[in-house]
């Protein structure tokens, strides 16, 4: 099933199929690893629903929510 | 082995965020540092050295980054030092125990073509982990020569710094490329072509190439600014035409880096990692926790808050008392004059006042760094991001912004914690509206004169409140107007827990106080002997009488008075005299005491006092009533009374009559200092301007007092208390808020213009040389002058007009 990190809940892993995204944000995300074929997992949302933090490459990386709506994930894990 | 060659060996020192690579820094080279800015930009530029087997060794510390595009100014920074200084070596800070992602940075540094020692730190967290590195595969990989390290424990330094010797000596490339796959590489290859026809630019041309392909706008500029390049950047221009249907040029180039990362790591571990809980993890879902993460973060931020302006207003105070002691001396010791005024209350006050912020930005940074290397810092802006956006601004901007109500200076220097640019001057710009200590006097001394004891708890949370809509409207405008564009992404590592070293945590506080000392101190010392200057100049008022003979004049009528008083009670000779003399020095010395006493629980109270001063007030015109009757001996002299009956009466009409003297005599300075200040330089500008402040209701004495305040805010109290003739200061202000209501021009819808223009218009001097410093020149210091006196203007303008029209008064 693919959906976009925004949408994937606490616990939930799986690959980076496309970023969707443009410019800066784009070019930031891949630099901090997140290309397609990279396994990733939601480890948890901020107090207030945002932003997300995942595991990604054995590190946590913060992103905010309209970032994440951008990558489409192949879930493969659920929670 | 010692070649002692005297050429130096110059090392930049490069990686990720959080790698460990300023601990490997300090430790190479301890307190031989010295931290300044790059030119024409806010980046901190550390550098340091150290001598190592005879061979002195030049070590630059580029901002950590995950990599090296023209997109981000520590990346371009970082690089450009890189390929324009040509460093002998460069050495790659790996954090060993996130070596995949730390590769990624590694393969941009090999393009770099600069010989290349990786220092492959935390490895012991690794091996706790379960990652084996084969340090030989991943140096046949990479072609760099590889070092263990362990930072914190100060492990493998030597190692490491005989690699960069031996490194230097071979001068070697490191010999690995990159493989960008069959589309990519005839492009870098035709365009490296291009190049070397071309035979003008010193960059490493591959480097180039790819560079060109992938856009880069600094490296376009870098080559168009070479000789016969116009054919290169054809060629590249033709390549990307036709290379972008084929491939994503956006970002095909990262991922082939990444490729390239991926195989190297998969290549030099040996074993599989698995996906486990760390300790790290544990933490952080207590100090990240859906429910108990904002609690927790206000929790240290009360913590935080108290550290820097509870407990550094200790240290500050004693600061304060140490200048104030070595004026006193100092004004004792030189002769009256121009030279004593230009001492004492120039140079000295000036000093006392850079020197009394130290204590704040010492603790301030002291709690920071441990913030920041505890890892938590990242956690206070996950945690604060979502409140801190709606307002314009980034999760991190909170912690200087909070700090903002003990200092704006801390704010400013501490608001370095953001990564980026705009962020970070969105909030050093809106800094101000957050009440700092020192405009608290100001507020409870208008509070207190014209609003009754019910309502003065709102006026001041109005005001306090005021600021932060004004903050969060002011950084929505600045986004909008002043830095627009992309917005900058909130993609942010969270580093592991871990404890900071004792030493990392000391050296990163050092460095701040040194920094404000060295550039904001020089600044503030100016501004003080400026603002001397213009008060206490010129110094040939013409004034209404001579001071010093009425003083003379004065002093002889009450010597007068007091051998009436002696020949009274029948006390003609020096014998009779002495007695009773040294009773009165005794009795003048017993008041001084009980003065002290009630100004030190005044003090003490001072919360309450602020906003309870009409009490005090009606007690004090009790007391001018009283002032005809003949005064009651205080119980305080009872004990004196009865073991010395006889020689007390003589001894209380003299003490008296030495008080009433003492009190013309203050009434003669007072009103000198009046006239004085009334005839200076402040007192023309304040003239010059009122016409400008009349609309907002202000009058010259407003007006000057609001240009005395640049120097401290709390200034406005004293200088008010000069204008008015009346001894007052922060501390005492009661007297002087009689005086205020007294006043036709002074009403309450003009204090609440006043106050709402001392919260905006700039902070005070010290403020503005470190806001220059942070902000970078005098460029932008001039648009925050200009900027938020004008706002000020238009809020006071408001507040007084719109006030009048509601029919408030």
């Amino acid at each position: 099933m693919i959906k976009s990190l925004a949408s994937m809940k606490t616990g939930e892993a799986g690959t980076i199929k496309q970023l969707r995204g443009s410019g800066n944000i784009k070019h930031r995300l891949v630099d901090m690893g997140l290309v397609p074929g990279t396994f990733v997992r939601v480890m948890k949302f901020a107090p207030l629903g945002d932003p997300i933090e995942i595991k990604v490459k054995n590190f946590d990386l913060a992103l905010r929510v309209s970032e994440a709506e951008t990558i489409d994930i192949e879930v493969s894990q659920e929670a | 082995m010692s070649d002692q060659s005297t050429t130096s060996i110059r090392i930049a020192l490069a990686g990720n965020p959080n790698c460990g690579k300023t601990t490997i820094f300090n430790n190479i080279t301890g307190a031989k540092q010295h931290v300044g800015n790059y030119p024409g930009v806010t980046v901190e530029k550390k550098e340091g050295e150290c001598t190592f087997s005879g061979k002195d060794l030049l070590f630059i510390d580029l901002p950590g980054t995950y990599s090296l595009t023209a997109r981000s100014l520590d990346e371009l920074v970082a690089r450009n030092v890189i390929i324009n200084d040509e460093p002998d070596v460069l050495v790659n800070v790996i954090d060993a125990s996130n070596l995949e992602r730390n590769l990624y940075l590694a393969a941009q540094l090999l393009e770099l073509e600069r010989p290349l020692v990786m220092a492959l730190n935390m490895s012991d967290v690794a091996k706790e982990m379960g990652v084996h590195i084969d340090i030989k595969k991943l140096s046949e990989l990479t072609g760099a020569t590889i070092v263990e390290t362990v930072g914190r424990n100060n492990v493998g330094t030597t190692e490491l710094l005989q690699a960069v010797i031996d490194v230097a000596k071979e001068a070697k490339k490191p010999s690995a490329t990159i493989d960008y796959g069959p589309e990519l590489e005839p492009a870098i290859k035709d365009i490296v072509n291009e190049l070397e026809k071309a035979d003008t630019i010193t960059y490493p041309l591959r480097w180039v190439a790819i560079k060109l392909l992938e856009a880069d706008p600094d490296v376009i500029k870098k080559v168009k600014a070479f000789e016969r390049t116009e054919a290169v950047l054809a060629k590249a221009e033709q390549w990307r035409e036709e290379l972008k249907d084929k491939v994503d040029l956006e970002i095909i180039f990262q991922e082939f880096r990444h490729s390239f990362a991926v195989a190297t790591y998969n290549n030099a571990i040996k074993g599989t990692p698995k996906e486990i809980e760390t300790r790290s993890d544990r933490i952080d879902k207590v100090l990240t926790h859906r429910i108990w993460g904002l609690p927790i973060f206000v929790f240290v931020m009360w913590l935080l808050f108290n550290l820097v302006n509870t407990i550094g207003a200790y240290p500050q105070g004693w600061i304060e008392d140490a200048f104030t002691a070595l004026g006193d001396w100092a004004g004792a010791v030189i002769p009256e004059g121009q030279l004593n005024s230009l001492v004492v209350d120039g140079i000295i006050a000036g000093v006392g006042a850079v020197m009394s912020f130290v204590p704040l930005i010492v603790l301030l940074f002291l709690g920071i760094a441990f913030l920041e290397d505890t890892g938590y810092m990242a956690r206070a802006a996950f945690v604060m991001d979502r409140i801190m956006r709606a307002c314009g601004l980034h999760g991190k901007s909170f912690i200087p912004l909070l700090m903002g109500y003990g200092c704006s200076i801390p704010t400013i220097m501490g608001a370095r914690i953001l990564d980026n640019n705009r962020d970070r001057m969105i909030t050093i710009l809106v800094s101000q509206f957050m009440t700092c200590s020192a405009r608290l006097p100001v507020y409870t001394l208008f509070i207190g004169a014209f609003f009754p004891v019910a309502q003065r708890g709102n006026v001041l949370a109005a005001i306090y409140f005021a600021g932060i809509v004004l903050a969060i409207v002011m950084a929505k405008i600045f986004r909008k107007f002043l830095f627009p564009g992309e917005s900058e992404p909130f993609v942010m590592e969270l580093p592991p827990y871990h404890m900071p070293t004792l030493k990392s945590v000391l050296m990163h506080m050092w460095e701040r106080a040194f920094l404000y000392l060295k550039k904001a101190g020089t600044f503030i010392l100016a501004a003080s002997v400026l603002i001397w200057f213009l008060a206490s100049y010129p110094q040939d008022v013409p004034m209404s009488q001579d001071f010093d003979a009425a003083r003379d004049q004065v002093t002889q009528e009450y010597e007068a008075r007091d051998n009436a008083i002696l020949l009274q009670y029948g006390i003609a000779t020096d014998e009779q005299k002495a007695p009773v003399m040294a009773m009165v020095d005794e009795m003048t010395a017993i008041q001084t005491e009980q003065d002290e006493a009630a100004a030190e629980e005044g003090e003490e109270e001072i919360g309450d006092e602020g906003l309870n001063g009409e009490a005090a007030a009606t007690d004090e015109a009790a007391t001018a009533e009283d002032a005809n009757a003949a005064p009651e001996v205080p119980d305080y002299f009872h004990d004196l009374q009865v073991a010395n009956a006889d020689a007390f009466p003589v001894a209380w009409a003299i003490y008296l009559n030495n008080q009433e003297k003492d009190e013309a005599i203050g009434d003669l300075d007072q009103k000198e200092s009046t006239e004085k200040l009334e005839g200076s330089y402040v007192a023309s500008i304040g003239k010059f301007i009122e016409p400008v402040m009349r609309p907002l209701g202000f009058d010259w004495k407003m007006s000057v007092s609001l240009v005395t305040a640049l120097a401290a805010k709390e200034v406005m109290v004293s200088t008010l208390g000069t204008i008015y003739s009346i001894a007052a200061d922060e501390d005492n202000e009661q007297p002087l808020q009689v005086y205020l209501r007294q006043d036709p021009s002074f009403t309450p819808l003009v204090a609440v213009g006043l106050m709402m223009f001392v919260l905006i218009y700039p902070p005070c001097f010290a403020a503005m040389a470190v806001f220059k410093r942070e902000a970078g020149g005098w460029g932008w210091l001039t648009f925050f002058v200009v900027y938020s006196t004008a706002l000020a203007w238009v809020a006071a303008f408001i507040v007084y007009n719109g006030g009048r029209l509601l029919g408030f008064h």
